[in-house]
């Protein structure tokens, strides 16, 4: 495929002096080649389907990287739903997801029902989808290397946040500090203590996940990225056990990573990386004390 | 059945009283304590809401039902997982019948599970208890604080199981005083119990020992947790120093609480058997608890060797990680880092402002949905549509046509038992195998082929199965370097006989050794 592509180029290279209307060619649009874009974009609305699975996909995807003017029509035809195209390539298809406020767009309440009414829901479900993503791209790195595919379990997600908070609730008595939150002003109370007050699972009648458990919460934050295309089920151990796929690691970096941290630096907490890993080993003389307590190594 | 999470348990005498603002350090005394007598306040709750339950439960101490619930689950807290809940309601149901003989064992079971289920607080969303107190802060103002924890917490196991785990708060509950620190408290109480065993007062050994479990089970915890860290990340650890120092300590310490409960275990061996001899009711009761003491000591022994092969599998999951982490080519571009830049910043922030934070990730980092469209055409046909009748039984089975095999054994039954009536001999008195061989062919020309096989067989007798399956003879074949005489088959002439076997003395020492 990439020779045909180098010899298309050699040819609109050469062509392009001698056709001074390049122009021409993109207003010689059919009513065809509209139909093509916008079949392109509904194979992008399937995100579980494998461009490699389906020949006509595949062609699809040959013209829009081969021919520019194809290209901005299928760019133009998702627009106009109200797409944004994060990536157009073999490996994940025509990545497409929901601009804000467009009709393919998630939201909250239809998500699950209690988190429109219960803060604490909200935030639990919300945190949920950013521990997955943290847990499937552990380091820097992991999230910008292309080739990188992350796995995950449920449990191991529950269990990472829970030592995080454990963590916190352990610094916060180094200090004194009383992070009992006071009864008239729930909004205050630290966003830790939710997740660390929170069941990790539950008996339920029915041998069923219980809903309202961190595990609970998590596994539907997994099975819904699996529905979008994100993720894939590899197995049943340690509560479900997933991998990421590309279009995952697309849409945390180019969409959802930078989204929260534009809402992160407007709170005013500008946290700084200079690249390196955060999760960094323990100081020279209390880390086995620390760390046989704590569990978790985490000096942020 | 249960009681929505409950919010006044603190005695509002205690904190709204009119007493002047003192400083913030007594107040932080008083807190401690407020708090400390609020994890007591579920079991005391539950005698009180005894009396609210339909039927006429007060005869049962649910107190006393709840400590014992929590001392079990404590007590059978293992490395991965936690106490199941089936057998920790089993394992209440003696104590709850010995309070109310008279009562029937569904009643029993019903009480059990009451007070399980209490604990876990399960009409709660958070499964936990609330309590509000009050303290002064350092300008004098008097503010209320609520105070959430749990006393039994349910946890994932293998296969998606539930299990249950006691809380740090109910650890502290039951035991006291457990903020020592870990290691040198396991040693006090087990010199303490090897003084104890010397002077022979075993009934404060035994409560030495079950505190010396109770520090095993919480050291071994400890240490899973450690080992998980060292999981998540290679260089989230010190793997040059700490880790291995570490894990060498933890191996000696396994050496070392190895060889001390082993002469312990000695000890008390001796101290039961000597009771052994005399028979007065003294003696027959240390003879008890020594014998409830080797137990203890030996589940001290389980925990350490479990501990010990999950550190000796420390180094190869270091180095698979390494291969994995570290000597991979280093990517073009550092990305976001998701932990150290969203998830630490965003946890210690209120929950308000973190709500948003988290809401920005979740809309754009869930993908899209198509939108459901309905027709009305679709929806009428649809709503017209007789539901599917369920066929309650499935659908019929098929009459298997069973086709009888042929019976191709190479002897038939008869001749099996007649070669066993042969073989069974007088266990004084055995015999040779040409002996054997030729009374066999006196009865059936085919029967000698059998008795041969069996003699050879023999020659090698099973005697570990014999010793599991508690067998009380035990056939046998010697050697004897006697050449053996016979028109059919050759090698040495076997001497067979019948061993007896000490079929009680096998079952002490299978007890003994489980």
């Amino acid at each position: 495929m990439s020779e045909t592509h180098a010899e298309y180029t050699d040819a609109w290279s050469e062509q392009e002096p001698q056709q001074p209307p390049a122009a021409s060619t993109a207003s010689a649009v059919t009513p065809a080649d509209a139909a093509d874009a916008a079949r392109l974009v509904s194979f992008g609305l399937q995100p579980k389907l494998l461009p490699a699975r389906d020949a006509e996909y595949t062609e699809l995807l040959r013209r829009y990287r081969e021919d520019p003017a194809f290209a901005r029509l299928a760019d133009a035809v998702a627009t106009g739903l109200g797409l944004v195209v994060l990536e157009v390539s073999p490996r994940a298809g025509m990545a497409v997801t929901a601009a804000e406020d467009s009709v393919f767009a998630v939201r909250m309440g239809d998500y699950a029902r209690r988190a429109s009414t219960d803060s604490a829901d909200r935030f639990l479900h919300g945190l949920a989808h950013l521990a997955v993503a943290a847990m499937a791209f552990p380091r820097p790195e992991d999230l910008a290397d292309d080739a990188y595919i992350g796995r995950l379990t449920v449990n191991g997600v529950d269990a990472f946040v829970r030592q995080a908070c454990l963590r916190l609730e352990q610094r916060a008595e180094e200090q004194g500090e009383n992070t009992d939150p006071a009864s008239d002003a729930p909004g205050l109370e630290a966003a830790w203590r939710i997740y660390a007050r929170r069941s990790a699972t539950g008996a339920t009648k029915d041998a069923r996940r219980l809903a309202g458990s961190t595990t609970g919460i998590v596994g539907k934050a997994a099975a819904f990225l699996t529905d979008s295309g994100f993720l894939q089920r590899t197995g049943d151990e340690g509560g479900g056990s997933y991998r990421t796929t590309a279009r995952y690691q697309l849409q945390v970096r180019d969409m959802a990573g930078s989204a929260a941290m534009a809402e992160l630096l407007e709170l005013g907490v500008v946290p700084v990386s200079d690249g390196s890993a955060t999760l960094l080993p323990p100081p020279e003389g209390d880390d086995l004390e620390l760390a046989a307590d704590a569990g978790l190594p985490f000096h942020a | 059945m249960t009681s929505p999470a409950s919010t006044d348990l603190a005695p509002p005498q205690l904190s709204a009283g009119p007493r002047p603002a003192q400083g913030p350090a007594a107040d932080e005394g008083l807190a401690r304590r407020l708090r400390a007598l609020a994890c007591t306040a579920p079991l005391h709750d539950l005698d009180a809401r005894k009396a609210n339950l339909a039927g006429e439960y007060t005869v049962y101490a649910m107190a006393e039902v709840a400590l014992a619930a929590i001392d079990l689950i404590t007590l059978n807290m293992d490395f991965d997982t936690g106490a199941d809940h089936e057998q920790i309601v089993t394992r209440l149901l003696p104590r709850v019948a010995a309070q109310a003989p008279t009562r029937p064992t569904a009643e029993h079971e019903r009480v059990a599970r009451w007070v399980l289920e209490n604990l876990i607080n399960v009409g709660s969303v958070d499964r936990g208890f609330r309590a509000v107190y009050g303290t002064f802060g350092t300008d004098g103002v008097y503010t209320r604080r609520d105070y959430d924890f749990k006393l039994i917490e349910e946890v994932p196991g293998y296969g998606g199981g539930v299990y249950l785990r006691t809380t740090d708060e109910a650890v502290n509950v039951l035991v006291g005083a457990l903020d020592t620190d870990v290691t040198s408290a396991q040693i006090a109480a087990e010199v303490k119990l090897e003084v104890l065993i010397n002077r022979g007062r075993l009934a404060d050994a035994q409560l030495a020992a079950e505190q010396a479990r109770y520090r095993t089970v919480q050291y071994a915890e400890t240490l899973r947790k450690t080992l998980e860290a060292t999981r998540r990340n290679v260089r989230a650890v010190d793997w040059l120093q700490t880790v291995p120092d570490m894990i060498a300590e933890a191996l000696d310490h396994v050496a070392d609480r190895y060889r001390h409960e082993n002469a312990i275990l000695t000890n008390i061996r001796r101290v039961r058997d000597e009771a052994e001899a005399t028979a007065d009711v003294r003696t027959a009761e240390h003879k008890r608890r020594a014998a409830e003491l080797v137990d203890i000591v030996k589940d001290c022994i389980r925990r350490h060797t479990q501990l010990q092969s999950r550190l000796l599998e420390a180094g190869p999951l270091f180095r698979a990680e390494q291969d994995r982490q570290a000597f991979a080519a280093p990517a073009a571009y550092t990305g976001l880092d998701l932990y150290g830049q969203l998830v630490a910043p965003v946890l210690p922030l209120p929950v308000e402002g973190a709500t948003r934070v988290t809401d920005a990730f979740f809309a754009h980092g869930t993908g899209l949905r198509t939108p459901a469209s309905v027709r009305l055409g679709d929806l009428v046909d649809l709503l017209l549509t007789p539901p599917v009748e369920r066929e309650h039984l499935g659908a019929e089975m098929p009459e298997p046509d069973l086709i009888a095999t042929p019976d191709d054994s190479r002897f038939s039954e008869e001749q099996l038992a007649s070669a066993m009536r042969l073989l069974d001999l007088e266990h004084d008195a055995p015999r040779r195998l040409s002996g054997l061989l030729a009374e066999a062919r006196r009865l059936d020309a085919d029967l000698p082929y059998l008795v041969a096989l069996l003699a050879v067989h023999a020659a090698s007798p099973p005697v570990g199965t014999a010793y599991r399956q508690g067998e009380e003879r035990l056939l046998f074949a010697v050697d004897d370097g006697t050449p053996l005489d016979d028109p059919e088959f050759g090698g040495a002439d076997l001497i067979v006989g019948t061993a007896l076997l000490d079929a009680v003395g096998m079952a002490a020492d299978r007890t003994e050794a489980t």
